[in-house]
């Protein structure tokens, strides 16, 4: 009994061993699991899919540094499906610290790996403008009066792709990534539901349980954290295999996401069996 | 003849413009001519809004106007022959005229946000197609002002009305004698035990009023309970750490403990230094409040005002330490880490009634009566709303899903 | 007097606010904003109060932790400012057991901390854009800091939180009794259901049946009782708050400017 012992007062020490271990070697390791796509997220790639050459997707990236571990995947596998598409990007951010995540993401996924793609006729970053949802308000009617320059101060009437946009009903998709304020409920109850244009997006997981009321009849889909973004990962590699040799953050973190959970849910099983086994133990002993 | 009645009733419809907002409503004169309405192709101007006019918008600051409109017989749904309408404004009928906003095909309406108050505006609204337009007659003189109530939040007045009448109502009841049964709260009666336990041990007590500053209301609640409990730490003559991650928080504290420690009549046993500001930064707080806790080793932990992630953090490290920790907090995404590491939580609302709980005093205690109303109406309609559109869904009834939608709408803001 | 003035100032303020919020003409339709910048404002020049007390109490514990340590060495004999200098990392690992001079390095590193960080950026050093630039622009020393040293803690303080949840976890759900073994099994499906275990564990189950797969289970759910409690919490915060705010404005709440004797 002196095994059971042990186990009953284990050290939590023991525990941040293990954990740290189920996350450190499948990082290593490179192990990646296979994903199916739920209907959530299938929605969102089945949209962009049936996307006509030229159309219009509006990508919104209201996060900043903390969450970015957790959305840009999300983002990085929206915006290289839609280069694939070869639909027009419009990119902001509602977020100050979004701007500089767009930079970088549009150097890491377009400019990388689809250099053929020119500024200004196939993709536009409008930058980060205050306002919330109020600036939502403004744009649905009438882009221009927030927007006269791009984030390089280019005036909007002289890059080609902004002609023929007056609002965000000219788009034919939005995609926010955003749990926060303002985010993708945002865009939802200012855009999407008020201008009936189709809004999908991504989230953080702790956020994705208060979107769900809007799916699906306000949302057309949702990505939630990084399950949602290695689903969307493993549906693009289905599709487009040179996605493989790109990073996919979310496959990549969804390895030690999946041994980490199984971890704690068999340290979850010890302890109610050490418990059972303990209570039984003291019945006997009164 | 100026008389009291001539008088009042210019008061009364002063009031009443005042409240309900200058409806100028300005009409197209001009009807369209029936064979202009034939299919137009494309490329040909399109038929111009009909029946278009403009007023100031109701429930606001006097600094928009509503442009309305009929669709062009042109905008039709998926034929794509009109992209827009531009609204132009000036401010004298003959011009000139500028774009002061657009409208997508659709569209019957537009708020022009950018007015003066008092100031006469026109307006046309121009049909747009591809190489070509047509305008609406000149509309107007309209003029935006500002009113004295929002009707557009009329049911939060009423319903906030009622709850704050009865929380007055129980405060009045309960300073008239009238015994108040409130439940217990765990958390609450394990607090003076809490603090003898500390004092018994000889080891500190510690006190965190959450992460934010002042203007949060959870911040306030907590700064509250401080006072309260200082009071008994002071008696019991413990060592009380209070780190905090804003200054005025700081401040706040300090005015607080030092008070406490005055009626308690220990001033002597008081010290600036038990409370520190540390650093706004949510993390970096989160790392010296658990410096603090490893180090000092609390014997009791209070968590009591607003938190975010380093939640888990604190109260694991409490864990850690053998401390009793009692936690509180009204953000919803942070309870279950509380109650999951602590001893006992204060969930949402147990958080704003624990200083009027801890003082046993019949007007507090009445407050938290009158909230108990608030729940009531809560209850009531959500009950009601889902029985009706549950009822109106299995039974294809429409009117029971009408008055389902009714009494949501009861709730919503911004209508 | 000293009580009746701040709790008048309260009343005036907290009703004036409140009247506003339904009245848009000027001046009360800006009145809540405006009151917000004012705090702003207020709590910027908090931040002196802070930084100062930090200094404070960093500085007077280094210097007497200093002195402590300054004493001891000296007491040894010997050449003793090569002596501090050699015994200093063992006697800030906490090698020597002191409890007047306690955590004086602790102190230091956070005084250290604190004036780098505000010469970076109160002199912009290795800025680009020298004194014009700005404070956070690209190559300064400020930017290095904040990328290179705390973000990466930052970030190292959040990940902690994937080893207290595990032991968090581990002591938490218990099946003491029936609810919390209803937590016990959600919890179960909730971390089945984030993993791609979740869909292999019930795939095999019919159309008719696929509520129960574990991935559609755990996002019912996230999105139905959860969400359903979550929301009654809220409204419950939200009485709370109006009640709340209710006693500190009509002043019965009062233990925030000291006790409510008079």
């Amino acid at each position: 009994m002196a095994f059971f012992d042990t186990i009953k007062n284990i050290d939590r020490r023991v525990i941040f061993l293990f954990i740290a271990l189920s996350v450190i070697v499948p990082l290593l390791f490179n192990v990646i699991f296979p994903e199916r796509i739920t209907p959530i997220v299938q929605k969102i790639f089945d949209k962009i899919e049936a996307l006509p050459e030229g159309s219009r997707v509006l990508i919104s990236l209201d996060f900043d540094p903390s969450t970015a571990p957790e959305q840009e995947p999300m983002v990085d596998a929206v915006i290289y499906h839609c280069c694939q598409r070869n639909v027009k990007l419009y990119v902001m951010a509602l977020w100050g610290a979004g701007q500089n995540i767009a930079d970088a993401t549009i150097n890491r996924i377009i400019t990388t790996h689809f250099p053929n793609k020119v500024y200004g006729v196939d993709y536009v970053h409008l930058g980060y403008k205050a306002g919330n949802q109020g600036l939502i308000n403004v744009i649905i009617t009438d882009m221009k009066k927030m927007y006269t320059t791009d984030v390089n101060g280019t005036q909007i009437d002289s890059i080609p792709m902004m002609r023929g946009v007056r609002s965000l009903k000219n788009m034919d998709l939005i995609a926010a990534f955003g749990g926060g304020f303002p985010g993708l409920k945002e865009w939802i109850l200012f855009a999407g539901d008020p201008g009936n244009i189709p809004v999908a997006g991504g989230v953080t997981a702790v956020s994705a349980p208060l979107l769900y009321p809007y799916y699906p009849n306000q949302m057309l889909g949702m990505m939630g954290g990084i399950k949602g973004a290695a689903e969307y990962e493993s549906e693009l590699i289905r599709k487009y295999p040179d996605f493989e040799k790109m990073p996919h953050g979310g496959l990549e973190m969804m390895g030690p996401q999946a041994v980490a959970h199984v971890v704690i849910m068999l340290f979850i099983i010890i302890g109610n069996v050490t418990f059972f086994i303990d209570r039984k133990r003291k019945t006997r002993a009164n | 003849m100026i008389n009291k009645w001539t008088s009042g009733s210019c008061i009364l419809v002063f009031i009443c413009a005042s409240l309900f907002g200058t409806e100028v409503s300005a009409q197209n004169p001009e009807a369209i001519p029936a064979d202009s309405l034939t299919a137009r192709a494309k490329g040909q101007v399109p038929g111009p809004p009909t029946d278009a006019g403009a007023r100031d918008t109701p429930s606001d600051e006097g600094h928009s106007i509503t442009v309305f409109w009929q669709l062009s017989p042109d905008d039709r749904f998926g034929e794509n022959i009109v992209t827009g309408y531009r609204i132009l404004r000036a401010e004298s009928p003959g011009g000139p005229f500028r774009e002061t906003g657009f409208a997508s095909a659709g569209d019957t309406q537009y708020t022009d946000a950018s007015t003066t108050p008092g100031t006469e505006f026109y307006y046309m609204i121009e049909t747009q197609a591809a190489g070509a337009s047509a305008s609406s007659p000149v509309i107007g003189p309209v003029k935006s002002s500002a009113q004295w109530f929002n009707f557009n939040i009329l049911n939060l007045f009423i319903i906030g009305g009622i709850i704050s009448a009865a929380i007055g109502y129980f405060i009045m009841s309960a300073r008239g004698g009238k015994q108040l049964f409130i439940r217990k709260i765990a958390g609450l009666e394990a607090v003076d035990e809490a603090i003898g336990r500390a004092t018994e041990m000889g080891r500190p007590i510690l006190f965190i009023p959450g992460i934010q500053d002042m203007d949060d209301v959870q911040t306030v609640a907590g700064i509250t309970i401080l006072g309260r409990i200082a009071k008994t730490i002071a008696e019991y003559d413990s060592k009380l750490f209070v780190p905090t991650s804003r200054s005025i928080v700081m401040t706040t504290a300090r005015e607080s403990i030092k008070e406490a420690y005055l009626a308690a009549g220990r001033p002597d046993a008081y010290s600036d230094d038990y409370v520190q500001y540390v650093t706004d930064e949510q993390f970096g707080y989160v790392a010296a409040v658990d410096g603090i806790m490893v180090r000092e080793k609390p014997a009791t932990c209070f968590y009591l005002g607003a938190f975010f992630a380093e939640s888990l953090i604190m109260a694991e490290t409490g864990h850690s330490i053998e401390a009793i920790q009692i936690a509180g907090t009204a953000m919803p995404a942070q309870l279950p880490f509380f109650v999951a590491a602590c001893d006992y939580t204060l969930i949402g609302e147990e958080l704003f009634a624990a200083s009027a709980y801890l003082s046993h005093e019949p007007r507090q205690l009445g407050s938290l009566k009158g909230q108990d109303v608030g729940k009531t109406i809560a209850m009531t309609a959500i009950l009601a709303g889902v029985a009706l559109v549950t009822i109106g869904a299995l039974f294809n009834l429409e009117l029971a899903t009408t008055a389902g939608e009714w009494v949501r709408d009861l709730f919503k803001l911004n209508q | 007097m000293k009580r009746q003035v701040p709790l008048l100032i309260t009343f005036i303020v907290g009703a004036v606010l409140v009247v506003a919020a339904f009245i848009p003409h000027n001046p009360f339709g800006r009145l809540g904003e405006n009151f917000s910048l004012y705090f702003d404002i207020i709590a910027v020049f908090a931040f002196f109060l802070g930084g100062g007390n930090l200094v404070r109490i960093h500085s007077g514990r280094f210097f007497r932790g200093l002195k402590f340590y300054f004493m001891e060495i000296k007491k040894q004999g010997g050449f003793w400012p090569l002596k501090m200098l050699i015994a200093f990392p063992f006697y800030a690992m906490g090698g020597i057991e002191d409890r007047r001079g306690k955590d004086w390095f602790f102190s230091m590193v956070t005084l250290i901390g604190f004036f780098v960080m505000l010469w970076a950026g109160l002199f912009k050093i290795g800025n680009p854009g020298g004194w014009q630039g700005n404070v956070t622009a690209p190559g300064s020393l400020f930017q290095d800091f904040f990328m290179y040293v705390f973000t990466p803690l930052k970030a190292t303080m959040y990940s902690l939180l994937a080893f207290f949840v595990a032991s968090a976890s581990y002591r938490a759900f218990r099946a003491k009794n029936k609810e919390a073994t209803i937590l016990l099994v959600t919890a179960f499906v909730i971390l089945l259901g984030r993993t791609p275990a979740g869909y292999y564990v019930t795939f095999w189950l019919p159309d008719t049946l696929s509520f129960f797969q574990v991935p559609n289970l755990a996002n019912w759910i996230m999105g139905v009782p959860n969400l359903a409690g979550q929301r009654a919490i809220i409204v419950g915060i939200s009485l709370g708050v109006i009640s709340m705010s209710l006693r500190v404005i009509l002043g019965i709440e009062r233990t925030y400017l000291g006790q409510d004797k008079d």
